[in-house]
């Protein structure tokens, strides 16, 4: 199963690397990871997406909680929660094209952000599936770059990940 | 008026720190990027460095210290070089949960990243196989750094810390104060255990019918042998220790069923198979010790208590897990067991006894001790009558290891020292010196084997210019013999490689590094030998054994396999 990790670690040089070293020397999976300082320039957080059965993920829990650098770790996917990411696209938008382009945008709400004679950049922010559906809608030979934040997310309602 | 703070130069704070934290010594190795720190030693006498002939064999000697003292290993290298041969200790440490402070020289901050000389970059090497490192980046951080290194290396699930210096901060200065304590934000260690989650296993451990105690090297570390002493005897249930862990229940005592796992006793592992509650006590549930997982201990309610949330349910699912430390979590129980002797009825518990009496019959570490050529497990039975169970016993990896575990009976812990996690070769010898330095008069046996002994034999010379009367003990079938049984077993006979061609004569090896070297080659004179050895209370003796070739170390459970199914020695193969 999916799971968003969320984590509060100390903003100190190692610790980025030691996180990433953990996933890797363990060999869990892992599927995004989008880092950076909060309100508290002492504490970053960060957000890791990744996947296992339920006994994996109870470890990679426990291990990131073992790390000196980690601070707390919630799994916001164990409650309602909201997760964004942010997608930056340049495509190909010549000749009839650019029209069919910019109405597909505004259908998923994305923003045209730059333009040249040839090209758009677009931006989208939405949750994974719906990045996807938008990539999908674009002819494969247009598309130029793809640049993800990976998700970041946070919890519904009250309740606050803080210190 | 507040008193004045001195103003030390790095080099200066880093040897005051030491003092401050109590260190006695110091195992190291000097070299360029940690030359001002030596000019610092040399000005006292306080904190005594022991100069080792290589950085693994200065990390060990740490290691050894720290497993026979309960307090922390401190080693200091050089740079480049100096930091990539103490990766092995580093490592042996890590895997055993050693408390070790390793403090490595760098190149001075302004040459980091350039591929400066001897430039490694040590915290990202270690990174693995250390509990956390530092990189200290101003000589203002320095002495809380190396606060926080020893708090760090020795809580919780103890382990190795590395501290990286760069050189020009040795040669800064800055105002000196040894923090008292340490608040680290984002590391707390759990001591009590959930009292709710301790009367639970207590209940489900007071009904059990087939129980069985199982504990790790937590017992060791978290000095709760005692505490474990008292819940067992308490309890009058079967207890198996791991191979970290022996020691902590003494092996004399009738409860004791003998260590479990790959090479465990054939009662112990049928014990863990049939058990009907397993309680596990400092333990990790390593492979070595459950054999197929999908087979381990199928009719089990299991409680672990363990320091480290992480070490629960990693392998195995629990039934009743309690988080603490060994000790405080012992303590409690001990004190409820007192409180509510309400016990299971003791019916069952007597036909389990019956029932393991039944495995132990059938004497599953039985060798022959009638022949000429010697059996490894004869030198070590010997050792253990003549030094009355209470020597400093460290062992390389391999075969004499295994035998070392299952025929010298420990009764007591931190006396049995080994590389069980890593499994490092090489060990031996210099964790001899670690435990000699600490206790200059007790009985040091290394029982080696001769692949692993050669692996840091240069430090021999350490012993000689520290007179650390070690007892070598080298089982020297001239193979590597472990390798050579798997390759027996599972490789047709194929001995690709374990052959040890070419070796050294380790008497005159002995002699040559100013110590005294005896050969013995027949079982009639072993016993001579030892003891003639043990009497030399200031000599470091290496007695060159030369046994018997094709021994295998029995029983033996194959990897995959479960506990048990379990081989005997031929002769004695299980209907
Ligand atoms: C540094 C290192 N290299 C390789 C091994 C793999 N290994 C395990 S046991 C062994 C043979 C040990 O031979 P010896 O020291 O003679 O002991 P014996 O098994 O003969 O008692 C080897 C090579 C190891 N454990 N450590």
């Amino acid at each position: 199963m999916r799971h968003i990790l969320s984590l509060l670690v100390e903003n100190e040089a190692g610790a980025l690397s030691r996180i990433a070293g953990l996933f890797s020397a363990r060999a869990f999976n892992i599927e995004s990871l989008s880092v950076a300082p909060t309100e508290d320039a002492s504490v970053s957080r960060m957000t890791v997406v990744t996947s296992g059965s339920d006994q994996i993920i109870e470890q990679i829990h426990k291990q990131l909680n073992k790390l000196v650098d980690v601070i707390k770790v919630v799994d916001l996917s164990e409650s309602p929660h909201i997760e964004r990411e942010l997608m930056l696209v340049k495509v190909q938008a010549k000749g009839e094209v650019r029209e069919e382009i910019k109405r597909m945008t505004d259908i998923f709400r994305g923003r045209i952000v730059d333009v040249s004679d040839n090209t758009y950049t677009i931006e989208v922010t939405g949750d994974g599936a719906k990045l996807g559906a938008f990539l999908q809608g674009l002819d494969p030979r247009q598309i130029l770059e793809v640049v993800r934040t990976g998700t970041s997310g946070i919890a519904r309602g009250e309740k606050a990940i803080r210190l | 008026m507040a008193a004045q703070k001195p103003v030390l130069r790095g080099a200066e704070i880093f040897v005051r720190a030491l003092k401050d934290e109590g260190v006695e010594y110091v195992f190291g190795y000097p070299g360029g990027a940690v030359l001002h720190i030596y000019d610092e030693l040399f000005k006292q006498e306080e904190v005594k460095h022991i100069l080792a002939r290589h950085e693994q064999g200065a990390g060990h000697a740490a290691d050894g210290y720290a497993r026979a003292t309960g307090k922390p290993g401190v080693l200091l290298v050089t740079s480049g070089p100096g930091v990539t041969n103490a990766v092995t200790p580093i490592a042996t440490a890590y895997m055993d949960s050693i408390p070790l402070v390793v403090f490595s020289g760098q190149v001075p901050k302004h040459l980091i990243g350039n591929d400066a000389f001897q430039e490694v970059d040590a915290i990202g090497i270690t990174r693995p196989c250390v509990k956390h490192n530092f990189l200290v980046k101003d000589v203002r951080d320095l002495a809380a750094t190396i606060k926080k290194a020893f708090f760090i290396a020795t809580s919780g699930r103890p382990g190795p810390v590395l501290v990286d210096i760069p050189k020009d901060i040795t040669a800064q200065s800055c105002e000196y104060e040894y923090p008292q304590n340490v608040e680290i934000r984002s590391y707390r260690p759990v001591v009590r255990g959930h009292p709710g989650q301790i009367r639970r296993a207590l209940k489900l451990i007071l009904g059990a019918k087939k129980p069985m105690l199982y504990t790790g090297g937590g017992v060791v570390l978290g000095n709760a042998s005692e505490e474990l002493r008292e819940f067992t005897r308490t309890l009058g249930y079967p207890i198996t220790n791991t191979l970290m862990g022996l020691g902590a229940f003494p092996a004399s005592d009738r409860q004791f069923i003998g260590m479990l796992g790959m090479h465990g006793t054939y009662e112990a592992n049928m014990a863990m198979h049939h058990c009907d509650v397993l309680i596990a006590i400092g333990a990790r549930f390593d492979d070595r010790v459950t054999g197929d997982l999908a087979q381990f201990c199928p009719y089990a309610k299991i409680v672990h208590i363990d320091v480290d949330p992480a070490s629960i349910a990693k392998n195995v699912p629990v039934d009743i897990p309690i988080v603490g430390d060994v000790k405080s979590v012992l303590t409690d129980l001990n004190g409820l067991l007192r409180e509510n002797p309400e016990r299971a009825e003791p019916q069952p518990l007597a036909e389990w006894w019956k029932q393991i009496g039944e495995w132990q019959s059938v004497d599953c570490l039985r060798f022959n001790r009638n022949t000429e050529v010697i059996k490894p497990q004869y030198v070590i039975e010997k050792l253990w009558e003549l030094t009355g169970g209470d020597a400093y016993v460290t062992s390389d990896v391999g075969q004499h290891q295994m035998w070392a575990a299952q025929f010298y009976k420990f009764d007591q812990p931190r006396r049995w020292i080994n590389s069980g996690g890593l499994g490092t070769m090489g060990f031996g010898l210099p964790a001899a010196m670690g435990v000699q330095m600490a206790f200059p008069e007790a009985t040091v046996a290394c029982i080696t084997g001769e692949a692993s002994l050669v692996m840091c034999i240069q430090e021999l010379s350490t012993c000689l210019q520290y007179r650390l009367p070690v007892k070598v003990i080298n089982l020297n079938n001239r193979y590597m013999g472990m390798v050579r049984q798997w390759q027996e077993f599972f490789y047709d006979k194929r001995y690709s490689h374990s052959y040890m061609d070419a070796l050294p004569d380790f008497v005159m090896l002995a002699q040559s590094f100013g110590h005294v070297g005896v050969r013995v080659d027949k079982t009639a004179d072993v016993e001579g030998a030892l003891r003639e050895a043990l009497k030399q209370k200031d000599r470091l003796v290496l007695m060159d054994f030369i046994t018997d070739q094709t021994e295998n170390v029995y029983p033996m459970m194959a990897s995959g396999k479960g506990q048990h199914e379990m081989h005997l020695s031929p002769d004695r193969e299980l209907a």
